[in-house]
């Protein structure tokens, strides 16, 4: 069942997709290197890099790239010293690192076409790395690390030989600490774990016992007494307690079997312990009747798992369903034109059963207990295959952007020709998916920005021509899947946002105050302040009052944000992260109080339980949460919505971090957190007026409706409660109806505080 | 039943060769992204295990093994973290913050069968 | 009451003498809300729905009630009594949702029974009576009689007029 080592299909579709991955990771490790050129590294960014090249060190090592993980280790090893503060970002280091991430790109390349670009690849840039790091360490320390054991690889491992020892047996004194139980370690496990080396007698010992009434329920009190007789060396015995060292007395002793004596006050703890020599039998292996109940129960799982994964995939499947349906061409049925209306009701239906039969499920389960393996078995069937239908479903609506990307060249060639520059626009995963809606309103906020791309970032060929660039320009659009998001990246090599026009600008519009500090980043963000406008004269291509913020505001219309990143001289990158479909949204379920809310999960940044300290009343009713050094402003949800019975102590609930349009943070207090779901968006105002902090509503699995909170309008929401309580129905604009004219059906109900006294007469 | 193992690794190579390897050795494998991803798989399924590697965006795994030692839903339950060779700092820290045992990355199918069959038999 | 439960077409084809004025019939849906007697055009009802539990909206006045799923869609739901003034309805399993489209929104109306389906001829409609400072009241259409009770026709349109719609976004936005 478990090989030594993957079988070659498996090993290639791993490899496909670290392969994949280190796509990604180079390429955002690449823009962050190329950002470190411009100015210092934040710690978050030095993470993010270290982690990008541990990654590729891990997956490298599982298969073998020996070249590529001793090269990622160097890397990994200077980047972590940076992480440490021990290495100053200076000019010298960032020059070395993008260097570096140069060499790892090629090295990946090569070891995914399988070329060999010589022992001595990169060696330079090592030896510059061990240089820095000797000034750090001493030199010692870099020619004695731990790269030796870096080089090993699963490949290079094999199985290893048994040494053939002499028969030999060991005293176990093992008594654990409270820790061992506490860290989920169980003695059991480790007893068991010692007869797969050898014969074991146990001795359990009851000394430690305390009498009942003084006994602490997490202690740890037994200890036991080993004889383990086994032909492994010493090592194999200490490497079964390697877990629990530290928290246990632990006595290893080799003794001539004879000395061995026995207790007389044997435990045999182990009599109903199956006997497990073969350390490789899997589990459920020694119980045939747990083995027949569990392989069929994993598969279903395994595809429930896979879920993100097919979703991901949607794209690349997308092109193979045009292929096999290209010969049936001849026959001329190749495709069928649908009306969206009923694709639409479709996806409304399925959504419903999906519900349903989560419900279902639910209910069987309920009522049977959860004992009926062949009801559990249909079930888990029909969730399957009702997830593979939304999928399906979901999979109809979505259509490359090449659609929206298409009419791009001829802008960029009007613009550009208007504004006598020259501008070449390269398109990269035009196939991307993503669902019809999306792509309808993708087409302005690009359009827009490819405007500004070419009127406010590419400069004209003769000044282009005197910074020593080339006289044409280029934009970038750039489509790719990340998650349950499609990421579109807008980039020139233009000028780059000027940050000190920027800022000034900013400050003689009042935007900002003129002593704010800002950092490059908030200044940055500033292009998204409404009715801003960067161009030094109003030109007749952007600038026509249609800011970045109206981009801004759409995009997140469609739940997605944009951010921009923008290197000076070098170059603007503006990226958008859209959900898939406005259809589904990955939320987090949370209570407050006894009502459940579902909040996006993009906007989730983090949750937390504050200690006291962390809280800090402002004057004027606010109140802000410290995490980090950072104050976050604390949103009570319970309190801007009126919920009974919520948690009002923040050290008793959770606050969760989350991220707002403009970048800021916010904290939202709840209760708890229930889960991650995808959910149905569905409209209130289908049927209702809009509701302030409420951007729509899901139908949860138990049929019950779970309103979608807005985090922008909650942070707009006044502080004070009280202002948003309708005190009586006519104040009250949302209202259907007015106050007084109910007051007619039922004058004898009417009472003062409701306003207009009306004569009772019907 | 099958046990079921939570793998928290923002590498998807790494994921599918835990899930991979697991779900081979007869377990029930769910994958979370990150710490966050995992705490809140945790709020609505009950797994016997967890591996995590420590480097992960939004939560560490250092960080993971302290939550869920803090709460109650699984604070009972092993959890195993990845570390690379030499991390002797990383295995201290996630023993200290409470994990129960260590897997070395890279590791060989049978090895990680074997840490978690020590773990959770 | 019995006589006003039949359908047009059944007094078209039987002829019956008591209903055979000439004009036009319509259908109501009676309920109970308190002690009294309401009724709404059946036209306007989609269907009768036990009680279910619904999710509040917040910042809402007293009467509405949430939102409800019906098969998918979300609907905003309304205590009628307290509507009236009666205060909060303490809802039992026994209590009925009459989900009514109202100028192509559907709604649910919380009422305690649904008692009848009243097939009514125009000329057995009374007029509201005209009434002092009455001009709230135009969403009461007419008043019949029932077996001696009094029963009140409501106009949902003007119950749940939309006109404020826009109001409501300028506080949304």
């Amino acid at each position: 069942m478990t090989g030594s080592s993957f079988n070659a299909d498996d090993l290639a579709q791993f490899k496909q997709t670290f392969f994949d991955e280190c796509a990604e990771l180079l390429a955002d490790l690449e823009e962050r290197l190329a950002a470190m050129q411009e100015e210092t590294a934040d710690s978050e960014a030095l993470n993010a890099i270290f982690r990008a090249v541990h990654s590729i060190k891990a997956g490298a090592g599982a298969f073998g790239f020996t070249q590529l993980v001793q090269f990622a280790h160097r890397f990994e090893a200077l980047l972590d010293r940076m992480r440490d503060g021990l290495v100053e970002q200076s000019e010298r280091v960032a020059d070395i690192l993008v260097r570096a991430g140069d060499i790892l790109a090629c090295l990946v390349e090569a070891s995914q076409s399988e070329q060999d670009l010589g022992e001595n690849y990169g060696s330079e840039v090592c030896d510059e790395i061990d240089l820095l790091l000797a000034e750090i360490d001493g030199l010692e320390s870099v020619l004695t690390s731990d790269e030796g054991n870096s080089v090993d690889t699963v490949v290079s491992e094999g199985p290893q030989e048994d040494q053939k020892n002499t028969v030999c047996t060991f005293l176990i004194e093992f008594a654990p600490k409270a820790e061992l139980f506490r860290h989920a370690n169980e003695p059991l496990f480790l007893i068991r774990e010692l007869q797969g080396l050898g014969q074991v007698e146990t001795e359990c010992s009851l000394e430690r016992l305390p009498a009942l009434g003084s006994m602490e329920p997490e202690d740890a009190y037994l200890s036991w007494n080993l004889t383990l007789t086994t032909d492994k060396p010493e090592e194999d015995v200490r490497e079964v307690f390697e877990f629990v060292e530290d928290d246990c007395d632990l006595k290893i002793s080799a003794v001539q079997p004879e000395d061995v004596t026995h207790g007389s006050l044997s435990f045999h703890i182990l009599d109903d312990v199956p006997e497990t020599g073969d350390e490789d039998k899997s589990p459920g292996e020694s119980d045939a009747e747990v083995l027949v109940a569990a392989k069929p129960a994993t598969e279903p799982a395994a595809v429930v798992a896979n879920v993100p994964v097919n979703a991901q995939k949607t794209s690349a499947a997308a092109p193979k369903a045009k292929a096999t349906a290209t010969p049936a061409q001849s026959t001329g049925v190749s495709s069928i034109r649908v009306d969206l209306d009923r694709v639409d009701r479709l996806v409304n239906v399925v959504g419903e059963l999906v519900i349903a039969q989560s419900m279902q499920a639910q209910e069987t389960e309920d009522r049977q207990g959860g004992h009926d393996f062949l009801i559990n078995q249909a079930n888990e069937d029909m969730s399957r295959i009702v997830r593979e239908i939304q999928e399906c479903v979901m999979a109809i609506r979505m259509q490359p952007v090449k659609s929206v990307f298409s009419r791009m060249p001829r802008l960029v060639r009007e613009v550009s020709s208007k504004l006598n520059k020259q501008v070449r626009l390269l398109t990269e995963g035009e196939q991307t998916e993503v669902d019809k809606t999306v792509i309808e309103e993708l087409a302005d906020p690009l359009t827009h920005m490819i405007r500004n791309a070419i009127d406010h970032g590419i400069e004209s060929p003769e000044e282009r021509e005197g910074a020593g660039k080339k006289a044409a320009g280029a934009i970038k659009l750039l489509a790719r899947h990340a998650g349950g998001n499609i990421i579109i990246q807008v980039i020139d090599n233009g000028s780059g946002i000027n940050k000190d026009a920027l800022l000034k600008k900013a400050i003689s519009k009042g935007i900002v105050a003129e002593d704010a500090k800002l950092s490059d980043e908030e200044i940055e963000e500033l292009i998204f302040a409404p009715g801003f406008s960067t161009a030094q004269a109003v030109t007749d291509v952007s600038g026509r009052g249609v800011g970045m913020d109206v981009v801004r505001r759409n995009i997140n219309k469609l739940g997605g944000r944009i951010s921009v990143q923008s290197v000076q001289g070098k170059g603007t990158c503006f990226t958008l992260t859209i959900p898939l479909s406005l259809a589904v949204l990955d939320g987090m379920l949370v209570a407050i109080g006894s009502e459940k809310y579902i909040l996006p999960l993009a906007s989730i940044v983090e949750s937390f339980r504050p200690l006291d300290e962390q809280l800090r009343a402002l004057a004027g009713g606010g109140e802000v949460v410290s995490m980090r050094g950072e104050y976050i402003r604390l949103i009570r949800a319970h309190h801007l919505f009126n919920v009974p019975g919520a948690v009002t102590d923040p050290c008793q609930g959770l606050v969760v971090v989350t991220e707002t349009a403009n970048g800021g943070k916010v904290g939202l207090l709840v209760d708890e957190l229930i889960g991650q779901q995808q959910v149905v968006i569905k409209s209130i105002q289908e049927n209702f007026d809009p509701v302030l902090g409420v951007s729509g509503a899901t139908i949860l699995g138990n049929g019950r409706v779970a309103l979608i909170l807005d985090i922008e309008q909650l942070k707009s929401m006044p502080v004070s409660a009280d202002t948003w309580k309708p005190s009586s129905p006519e104040q009250s604009e949302a209202s259907p109806a007015n106050g007084d004219e109910a007051q007619i059906i039922a004058p004898e109900k009417m009472t003062d505080t409701e306003g207009m006294q009306v004569p009772a007469t019907v | 039943m099958a046990k079921k193992v939570l793998t928290v690794d923002d590498s998807k190579t790494m994921r599918d060769m835990v899930r991979f390897t697991l779900s081979g050795a007869g377990f029930d494998v769910v994958e979370a992204e990150d710490g966050v991803q995992a705490l809140s798989v945790l709020g609505t399924t009950s797994v016997d295990l967890i591996i995590t590697d420590i480097n992960m965006p939004n939560m560490d795994g250092v960080t993971l093994v302290r939550q869920v030692r803090g709460g109650s839903s699984h604070r009972g339950v092993p959890i195993l973290v990845l570390t690379t060779e030499g991390g002797d700092a990383k295995k201290a820290d996630g023993k200290a913050a409470g994990a129960t045992g260590w897997i070395v990355k890279p590791f060989t199918p049978d090895k990680l069968v074997q840490v978690v069959n020590k773990v959770c038999p | 009451m019995n006589d006003h439960v039949e359908s047009p077409e059944q007094e078209e084809i039987s002829g019956e003498p008591s209903s055979a004025q000439n004009g036009n019939f319509h259908q109501f849906i009676s309920f109970k809300v308190g002690n009294e007697e309401f009724a709404i055009d059946i036209m306007a009802v989609r269907e009768i729905k036990g009680w279910t539990e619904t999710a509040p909206l917040p910042n809402q006045p007293d009467y509405n009630l949430g939102v409800l799923n019906l098969r998918g869609t979300i609907v905003p739901t309304f205590d009628l009594g307290c509507r009236f003034g009666m205060g909060r309805t303490e809802t039992t399993p026994y209590h009925v949702f009459i989900i009514a489209t109202v100028q192509e929104r559907t709604i649910g109306l919380l009422v305690d029974a649904v008692s009848d389906i009243l097939t009514v001829n125009d000329d057995q409609i009374r007029p509201v009576p005209d009434m002092e400072r009455m001009t709230a009241a135009e969403f009461l259409s007419g008043i019949i009689t029932v077996e001696e009770s009094m029963v009140v026709l409501l106009s949902l349109e003007k119950l749940f007029h939309t006109g404020d719609l826009a109001n409501a976004a300028e506080i949304a936005a």
